[in-house]
């Protein structure tokens, strides 16, 4: 059963900024309780395909199913509820700056239960030891580092033990330790609570050790996808530029221009 | 917690805010509040009201017992018609009453001088609706110059 | 041709903005509000924006009040008319100052600020994060700000109204020695607490919305970068106070100038 393996089906895709196309005619499948990874060049809209799963933007055509539902065809009230299933790590952490960290973590608790107090207080705790941060529980966002408050929003995010994590570019801008911390997080959040992860990421070499299938998506299309070890065997020039990172391919180094010779010789 | 503080706060800003409406209900616009009560209406004809508003006072011997409401021209004669509300607490004012357009002070505001006449038998009070007939109209401080004037040349 | 076009362009951005705003106070205040869940909300909201306001309008209440006794009363005196200095002060205030003043106050100290903090909610994801969560910005983020500044203002202007009468007797009564009891009586006889004083603080409801609604709107509306943010809190203070003083004069030819 095809249907019921994927969480997220994501068919034909096509999406328009203004005149801008960002995707052209997409497709990919998130299996359950797999990491699966969307990788690409930064600049290509990795954050608005999270936008899009999550309903707060709308493909100009084509489907996304959750759970063989159709996202786009739901009604605010219905999608609200789904949305419940699902939650997302912001690439800035977006923990609310007037409170503290454990209010932070016990907001969607009180919004969407009725728990008691106490309850809600065992929760927070147990979700702030799985971060490590238990002991920053009374502090607020603005006095943790970018890697704690990563990791607080980590715990947010899992508060109301979700079918489906996704992560906005996680790494970014993170040193060594922490990015090491996050990438042993995920992969211990899926494996121990059996969730599904989307990871959109550039950073290659980290994703890749985690991550159970791989899409490359680069100028609006998926150029390349399979499991760790197929992407890196890719024949496509375009695909090995990216894992490499080489300066310059088919992704050029210059942003189109004219000449060189000839924009230094024009008269202004 | 500072939630604790924060409503308190707020709490005092609140009575702060009461404070101040009391403060202007009961210092700044007394006369407003108490003018809700019943009243009824007189009317007065003039033959010239001078700088008379709506809203004015009516006052016997100082005391304001109501407010000119209206103030309209009567289209058969051409005279201005003054409606007053007066309060109902003063309700016995014989027929014989008579109203005068007053200044107060030098360049006061102008206000209706209402004096209470005598009571004979068989003069009736006077009821809602009831046309006031003895007027005096205010004093046009350009009229009395000319009649001081030609006072003067017919000597 | 140029012209025209960017006319029509410019036209129909204005009306997609209001088309916008016109959303977002209805998401917030209209569509299910939930009184009860959201009172500390408001509570904590009219502290940000009244009880952290209440410091300059008492200040500029007083100052006014005073500037204005001090002025009214060398015009007067000359006519023998100081008693007047009392309905002066109150009648200026009750009808004008005290709304209007209160209204550009809170768009510089509180407008600005609601507009920042909500770009900057939007610039870090915060709203984005909360619809995540399945939780409505509108309802959980603006609706609370919106309802804290229409109670708040009302309330600012009625104190600033008071404080700049008592700065008005400060002046008039024990500076310059106008009589106590003409500085009162006066003007007791003539404000009416209907026509001025209520009048007044109608007036500043009015204010009250559209300045809040400007606020929260822009913020929720800015272009989530520094600069989208900077220019969003500008313009809050530039659009509040030019509607404030537009809708002055509607509001005030209509209470006081048909009769």
């Amino acid at each position: 059963m095809k249907q019921t393996d994927n969480l997220v089906d994501i068919k034909d895709l096509t999406f328009r900024r203004g005149s801008r196309t960002i995707y052209d005619g997409i497709s990919l499948q998130v299996p359950k309780g797999k990491i699966t990874a969307v990788m690409g060049p930064s600049g290509i809209g990795k954050t608005t395909l999270l936008k899009l799963i999550g309903g707060q933007l709308r493909p100009d055509s084509g489907d996304i199913l959750f759970r063989g539902e159709s996202i786009p065809a739901m009604r605010r009230s219905r999608l609200f509820k789904v949305r419940r299933q699902m939650s997302m790590l912001f690439q800035s952490g977006a923990l609310f700056t007037d409170m503290t960290v454990y209010d932070n973590i016990a907001y969607p608790l009180r919004e969407h239960t009725r728990l008691e107090e106490d309850i809600i207080r065992t929760v927070v705790l147990l979700k702030l030891q799985s971060v490590g941060l238990r002991g920053a529980a009374g502090l607020m966002p603005s006095e943790l580092s970018g890697g704690m408050a990563r990791r607080a929003a980590l715990a947010r995010a899992i508060a109301l033990d979700p079918d489906l994590i996704m992560y906005d570019e996680p790494f970014a801008g993170q040193d060594p330790i922490s990015m090491g911390v996050l990438v042993k997080l995920i992969k211990q959040l899926n494996d121990s609570l059996g969730v599904t992860s989307i990871v959109v990421t550039h950073d290659v070499k980290e994703v890749l050790s985690i991550a159970d299938y791989v899409y490359i998506l680069a100028n609006q299309k998926i150029i390349g996808s399979g499991t760790p070890d197929e992407v890196r065997e890719d024949s496509s020039e375009l695909v090995q530029q990216f894992l490499q990172g080489s300066a310059d391919g088919p992704v050029p180094f210059h942003y189109p221009a004219d000449e060189l010779a000839k924009s230094l010789m024009e008269v202004r | 917690m500072n939630s604790r503080k924060t409503e308190l706060l707020v709490g005092a800003f609140v009575a702060m805010a009461i404070a101040a409406a009391l403060m202007l209900a009961i210092h700044v616009a007394n006369q407003g509040m108490e003018s809700n009560g019943e009243t009824y209406r007189l009317y007065a004809k003039f033959d010239n009201i001078g700088g008379l508003k709506e809203r004015s006072a009516v006052k016997v011997g100082g005391v304001t017992i109501g407010r000119v409401d209206s103030i309209r021209l009567d289209p058969s004669d051409f005279t201005p018609v003054v409606e007053m509300t007066i309060s109902k607490q003063y309700m016995e004012f014989p027929e014989t009453s008579s109203v005068a357009v007053l200044t107060s002070g030098l360049l006061g505001e102008q206000y209706i001088g209402f004096t209470p006449g005598f009571s004979f038998d068989g003069i009736e009070n006077l009821q809602d609706g009831d046309y006031i007939e003895d007027t005096k109209s205010a004093l046009v401080l350009e009229d009395l110059i000319g009649q001081f004037l030609f006072g003067r040349d017919s000597e | 041709m140029d012209w025209l076009a960017r006319l029509g362009a410019s036209t129909l951005e204005s009306l997609s903005a209001l088309g916008r705003a016109t959303q977002v106070l209805f998401g917030a205040v209209i569509a299910k509000p939930q009184p009860v869940k959201h009172f500390p909300l408001v509570v904590k909201q009219m502290y940000v924006v009244g009880v952290q306001s209440l410091l300059i309008i008492i200040v500029s209440g007083l100052f006014i009040g005073m500037v204005m006794a001090l002025q009214g009363y060398t015009i007067l005196v000359d006519y023998g008319a100081e008693g007047s200095l009392g309905p002066m002060v109150a009648l200026s205030l009750l009808r004008e100052l005290g709304p209007v003043v209160t209204a550009l106050l809170f768009a510089g100290r509180a407008g600005s600020a609601l507009t920042a903090e909500i770009g900057l909610m939007k610039a870090t994801e915060q709203l984005s994060s909360l619809e995540m969560m399945a939780i409505d910005p509108l309802r959980r983020i603006i609706a609370p700000r919106l309802w804290a500044g229409i109670i708040s203002m009302p309330m600012l202007a009625l104190i600033f109204s008071a404080v700049g009468i008592l700065g008005g007797h400060l002046v008039g009564v024990d500076w310059l020695g106008v009589d106590a009891g003409s500085y009162w009586s006066i003007m007791q006889a003539t404000v009416e607490w209907n026509e001025d004083v209520l009048n007044g603080v109608i007036k500043s409801a009015v204010f009250a919305l559209v300045v809040t609604w400007i606020s929260v709107f822009k913020g929720y509306d800015a272009v989530p970068t520094s600069e989208g943010i900077s220019k969003a809190t500008t313009e809050t203070v530039v659009y509040s106070s030019l509607a404030v003083l537009g809708l002055d004069f509607v509001l005030t030819a209509l209470m006081f100038g048909i009769n």
